[in-house]
């Protein structure tokens, strides 16, 4: 089970990027949530057959992965894990949508292509965005965010929860895992073992869970999560939330590949 | 569900119906407000996200399934606490491993969350859960509670992914598709549950119980979730040729078919400077008759490449500058 193990020493990476420093990082939360989410809602707007005008949103999760000190290697491997599912899904397009909507050269391209290729690159863009969001927040920040923005509190100090859970369980999954691995001679888990193997984790967690609730009772958690890094909502948070949403409206009603291409070709 | 599948129509309404009922959830839940549970919660919550990377082999098919755990939250911490357990795991999942996406957070929470905790849960798994836990009756009530969850859930996708038109897949098609594979994925999902359920009850581990209690305003949201959602499929079955609901909006408020149509002032002033920058004058390609809908022709290729050139160009610029900050 190398799988699970890599996906948490994942998670663990993400929550170090996330408490880097640096000016994107002292940002308020807030903002990077708000434009993260204008984002997608605009990416997400473009038809089923656009290409050309979502290039120019790369601009937005390349700038803001430079300014914030995310690892290309990182993100292009959380790109890459999203892929799959897009890629068997966009495959059917091409087979589905044969009627040819333009030419280069002696290429016809069919609608199902440029549909897929166009799902594709929507993935591409809304993960990596989605990516560079908690690598430059963290979780804690996100959530922060999430509360301040109105979602019910006890929503948020669930999710606060199942993250710090979540690398206790880990942990002990990831040991229970090896020891059978161990013992089992190359056989693969069947159901009839999960039932038992993620009963036992339960019931360790749960005895663990129990404990460190105590603990934390014991030093007055009232349930709420204290931040050290509270900021507030100042008007550099306010001049990055405008210009990035104004940048977006901008792609989103002129296409300037289009534009540029025309300048260069003299197609229309 | 993806973002990539969703319009912003679509991924709207259903982050609108998602955020509601968590709200509602949260609600009940602060009010009940036990010590105990909040830890709990979270802790069932990790324990699902945990056992969902836990392949397992399934016997004669050579494939391998994991458990979603929808129905098990909603056993044992009743609808309310499994929707917000459920809805964190979503969470966390579009946050950190970017499953999803933001804007299909909605549909999510509500296929994955809502429909097994407040459908299945309560219309299909406590009427027919009569008998003691291990018995034959409650067996069944568990395999057929995660089986119309897990068919609720894909039907869901299937309609949402549909309405918003962004796939060439016809709503027959994909559904065809869909129902069959959740069908055998609900079935794991049953054993699976049953399994863990009986694994507890031999261990004795004694769960602070979730109050159970006739709730009349829960049985109203659950035949509203149910009524959109056949509504939502009879339209799906309709309008699976069409574009999509905004373009469609968009097409009814401007009598255009595309935004781009409004620039069209620009694209006249440009045609001049045009013929003296041109590179390559007169060297058109034919676009389709569907022409203004899509990418006509060499110039979306040039000017995209064009610019990707440019955000790299844009991207090495911060990258230098930020290195001699």
């Amino acid at each position: 089970m190398v799988n699970l193990g890599d996906r948490f020493r994942d998670l663990g990476r993400m929550d170090a990027l996330g408490s880097q420093e640096s000016a994107l990082h002292r940002l308020d939360p807030r903002a990077k949530v708000l434009v993260t989410a204008a984002f997608a809602l605009v990416v997400s707007s473009f038809g089923r057959y656009e290409v050309s005008g979502l290039l120019p949103f790369a601009l937005f999760p390349v700038s803001l992965a430079i300014l914030g000190e995310v690892p290309w290697g990182y993100l292009l491997k959380r790109i890459g894990l999203a892929l799959p599912f897009m890629l068997v899904l966009g495959a059917l397009n091409p087979v589905l949508d044969r009627e040819v909507l333009l030419h280069v050269g002696p290429l016809a391209i069919t609608g199902g292509w440029l549909s897929s290729f166009s799902m594709v690159l929507k993935l591409v863009l809304t993960v990596a965005s989605a990516v560079v969001l908690v690598a430059t927040t963290g979780v804690d920040g996100v959530c922060q965010a999430l509360e301040r923005l109105g979602l019910p509190q006890v929503f948020v100090v669930q999710i606060g929860f199942l993250h710090r859970y979540t690398f206790v369980l880990a942990e002990e999954a990831v040991r229970m895992l090896r020891a059978r691995e161990l013992r089992s001679n190359g056989h693969g888990l069947t159901h009839r073992e999960f039932g038992p193997l993620a009963g036992h984790l339960l019931l360790r967690t749960w005895d663990r869970a129990q404990r460190i609730h105590q603990a934390m009772l014991a030093r007055g958690f009232d349930g709420n999560f204290h931040m050290l890094r509270r900021s507030s909502f100042g008007p550099r948070d306010l001049l990055f939330l405008f210009a990035w949403c104004a940048i977006f409206l901008l792609l989103r009603i002129v296409n300037f590949p289009m534009l540029m291409g025309s300048l260069v070709s003299g197609g229309g | 569900m993806a973002d990539a599948l969703l319009s912003p129509a679509i991924g709207g309404i259903m982050w609108a119906a998602s955020a509601a009922a968590v709200a509602r959830s949260s609600r009940k839940i602060q009010q009940e407000l036990d010590g105990n549970r909040i830890p709990l919660m979270g802790m069932l919550a990790a324990f699902v996200f945990t056992a969902q990377m836990i392949n397992f082999s399934i016997p004669g098919t050579g494939s391998s399934g994991h458990l979603g755990g929808g129905l098990l939250l909603a056993i044992l911490l009743g609808p309310d606490a499994a929707l917000l357990a459920t809805a964190s795991v979503l969470v966390i999942q579009a946050l950190f491993f970017a499953d999803g996406g933001l804007l299909a957070l909605g549909c999510n929470i509500f296929n994955l969350g809502f429909l097994p905790a407040f459908v299945a849960y309560p219309l299909v798994f406590r009427p027919l859960a009569t008998g003691k836990a291990g018995q034959l009756p409650r067996a069944l009530a568990v395999l057929l509670g995660a089986v119309v969850g897990l068919q609720l859930g894909a039907f869901g996708v299937v309609v949402e992914t549909v309405l918003s038109g962004r796939t060439a897949l016809t709503f027959r098609a994909f559904l065809l598709a869909m129902q069959p594979i959740h069908l055998a994925i609900g079935l794991v999902e049953g054993v699976v549950t049953l399994s863990l359920l009986a694994f507890l009850q031999k261990a004795r581990l004694e769960l602070p119980r979730p109050t159970e209690q006739a709730d009349t305003a829960g049985r109203a949201t659950v035949a509203l979730g149910l009524l959109t959602l056949l509504l939502g499929g009879w339209v799906a079955w309709y309008a699976s040729k069409h574009p999509d609901g905004l373009e469609w909006a968009i097409q009814r408020v401007t009598g255009q078919s595309e935004l781009q149509g409004t620039a069209s002032g620009w694209h006249g002033r440009l045609a001049r400077v045009q013929a003296t920058t041109a590179v390559l004058p007169d060297y058109q390609f034919k676009g389709s008759q569907e022409g203004s809908h899509a990418v006509t022709s060499l110039s979306g290729v040039m000017g995209g490449a064009m610019t990707l050139v440019l955000v790299a160009g844009a991207g090495w610029i911060l990258h230098l500058r930020k290195r001699r900050a």
